[in-house]
């Protein structure tokens, strides 16, 4: 059984890989690729105040989002929203369990509200002034695959445009010694039926093995970060033509992806 | 699709364990709720906690995902037969066409704050015993429960803060009707952690009373813990009848982040897509179970969406005060609390009120009503603006 979507517009923010422009030079000549560290970018649209707020996943998030809906030409407020993430914001969650373990254990209300694993989705309605449905969902490395399933299910179900967005940020230590990553990266995918116009994106569970990146410093990336488990398929997306590839799913589990124009 | 059938369910809060107990005491109008004594926490608040957690043991090849919000878990699972009617259901479908779609707001992270104090005084580093993914992670629970009950379908975990757990129907929902799965066990798991009894005192939103929503002097809410579980399954000929999820309805508030739209303009528009989704009017609706934090303005805003939608017409209710806020369980507990109101025919009253606020106008059930209940709404709204609103049909509804 497989699900489908047309791809309208995809957004990219991760480590030398500034948005879906350089993203797709690099999966197509991985030999170019120069790793730098993920530049978060600023937060567009947000009022003053959360702006001034949000933390780095949200700014990876509302970067990624905002940029596939301008490529897809479909307003953000349109969209049906899926994020996608292995945890919420690493820096505010350390501050918060060193205050609680501290003799003054006041925590500021602003990082209390930022520590909501939605906080990406609440400050990207906020700024997209998007009522539309929208989830925060997680599934540890699966994130990614979880959050694609989710997403196709909503156009299956007939809702339409559907934005995925998977997004992870390190934590600082002691929590990265636990749960390590290499760099923030997000991902979003703008998603229509497929009636519509772009690629013809479909996906079904397999138990087959996750597909590998040739390229060290991409598939580095790719085992380094949860949002990162994305870039197989990106890499067949950039190529815009007929393929498949397998995209790491539950344990033991993966996605087969096929692309097709 | 035809609407998904709820084949079983259990429900564990503060109100005790299991469906007899949690219904037995909903009739008698009792509360869970008592003085916070949890942990170190020094804060002048009601909680309702769970009885019996901390003793409880996690099965021996399951035992990494040792902390308090999975013994709640696996506490929960192993009531009202639910673990035996989750492998009848793997038999009938396979265990890969079974999901596992589960909410939670703060999982393990009780583990991590614990971890904390405990870090090596020179590297900082926590406890080498302290593990991750099976505690702090938002999957967590999702992990282990699927383990648990040998299961290998799609699952997820949703985290929207108090709404979570709501969504995760929804979900199970679109996965049946898309064909990615063909029953899916959905629920919600919360338990009491210093991140939300320290966070909600920094909001000033807690209560040092048992929380009275509806109420003109409520001053806020109490915080509880819970688990719920359903066993949805797709709709056949020839099953046994069963109380059915008759729709679902999303909405964000694009508001504020810790504030609920004055209007109530999200809760509103969850509410009409559920009663949408289901086929329904809003006058098809026995009995609404609220959101009902009790904080000032979460209940006026709900208040204008619900009689925005309903008029004064709908018996409503909040059990809050009988099992304190679950948060990102709040939308499972309270689903089976609805689901308890549709089998046993009472809308429960909301523990707590002294005074009803006359500035809101829904028709708030302050006792017990006994009549026959059809279909009922259960509302969850969530930090971030986050809203959802579920239907439930009875087993026996005419079709």
């Amino acid at each position: 059984m497989s699900l489908a979507a047309r791809v309208a517009g995809i957004g990219v923010a991760g480590p030398g890989l500034a948005n879906w422009d350089a993203a797709r030079e690099a999966l197509l000549e991985p030999a170019a690729y120069i790793r730098s560290p993920t530049v978060v970018p600023a937060p567009e649209a947000l009022p003053p105040v959360e702006r001034r707020r949000c933390g780095t996943n949200v700014r990876l998030a509302l970067a990624a989002g905002f940029e596939a809906a301008r490529r897809g030409g479909l307003l953000p407020e349109a969209f049906a929203t899926v994020f996608a993430s292995s945890s919420g914001d690493g820096d505010n969650c350390h501050a918060i369990c060193e205050t609680l373990a501290s003799e003054d254990r006041l925590i500021s209300p602003t990082r209390f509200h930022n520590s909501v694993h939605n906080a990406p989705s609440g400050y990207w309605s906020i700024a997209s002034r998007s009522t539309r449905p929208s989830d925060s969902i997680g599934a540890f490395d699966a994130s990614f695959a979880a959050g694609l399933l989710e997403a196709l299910t909503r156009i299956a179900g007939g809702e339409s445009p559907v934005m995925l967005i998977a997004y992870d940020s390190p934590y600082p230590e002691p929590l990265q010694a636990a749960r390590p990553m290499e760099d923030g990266f997000a991902v979003a995918l703008a998603l229509r039926p497929p009636d519509a116009a772009g690629l013809l994106l479909g996906a079904s569970i397999s138990n087959e093995a996750p597909a590998v990146l040739a390229n060290d410093a991409l598939e580095a990336l790719r085992r380094g970060v949860p949002a990162a488990r994305s870039l197989p398929l990106l890499a067949l997306l950039a190529r815009g033509v007929a393929g498949s590839t397998a995209v790491e799913y539950l344990p033991g589990l993966a996605l087969r992806i096929e692309v097709a124009p | 699709m035809q609407s998904p059938l709820i084949t079983s369910f259990t429900v564990t809060s503060a109100l005790g364990r299991g469906l007899a107990a949690t219904a037995r005491r909903l009739a008698a109008a009792e509360t869970g709720l008592a003085p916070c004594r949890f942990e170190t926490v020094d804060l002048d608040t009601c909680v309702g906690e769970v009885p019996g957690i901390d003793a409880h043991a996690l099965p021996q090849p399951l035992r990494r995902f040792d902390c308090r919000n999975n013994r709640l878990a696996d506490l929960a699972l192993a009531t009202d037969g639910f673990v035996d009617a989750v492998a009848t259901a793997s038999a009938r479908w396979g265990a890969g066409r079974v999901g596992v779609y589960l909410g939670t707001s703060t999982a393990g992270i009780l583990s991590t704050e614990i971890a904390y104090r405990h870090r090596d005084a020179i590297t900082g580093a926590l406890p080498p015993d302290y593990r991750y993914r099976e505690t702090h992670n938002t999957n967590s629970v999702t992990e282990f429960v699927r383990d648990r009950l040998g299961l290998s379908g799609p699952a997820l975990t949703h985290s929207t803060a108090c709404s979570s757990s709501a969504k995760a129907f929804a979900s199970a929902w679109r996965a049946i009707a898309s064909g990615l799965a063909d029953a899916a066990v959905v629920g919600g798991v919360d338990t009491l952690c210093l991140t939300t009894l320290h966070g909600f005192d920094s909001l000033g939103l807690l209560s040092s009373r048992p929380c009275r929503p509806w109420d003109a002097h409520r001053d806020g809410i109490s915080i509880g813990e819970g688990a719920a579980f359903f066993l949805v399954e797709r709709a056949q000929p020839g099953r046994d009848p069963a109380p059915r999820l008759l729709g679902f309805g999303e909405s964000c508030d694009a508001y504020h982040m810790s504030s609920p739209h004055p209007e109530g303009e999200g809760a509103r528009a969850a509410m009409l897509a559920a009663l949408a989704l289901a086929g329904l009017a809003p006058d098809d609706i026995d009995y609404v179970n609220l959101h009902g934090t009790a904080t000032p303005a979460n209940d006026a805003a709900e208040d204008k969406a619900v009689t925005a939608v309903f008029g004064d017409r709908v018996p409503c209710s909040s059990t809050k005060g009988a099992t304190g806020h679950a948060l990102g369980a709040a939308g499972a507990v309270e689903a089976a609390i609805a689901l308890i109101a549709l089998a046993d025919g009472f809308v429960p009253a909301g523990p707590g009120l002294e005074a009803p606020d006359p500035k809101l106008g829904a028709r708030y059930a302050s006792r017990n009503e006994w009549r026959t209940i059809r279909r009922a709404m259960s509302n969850s709204f969530g930090f971030g603006g986050s809203n959802c609103s579920l239907v439930f049909g009875a087993a026996e509804l005419p079709r």
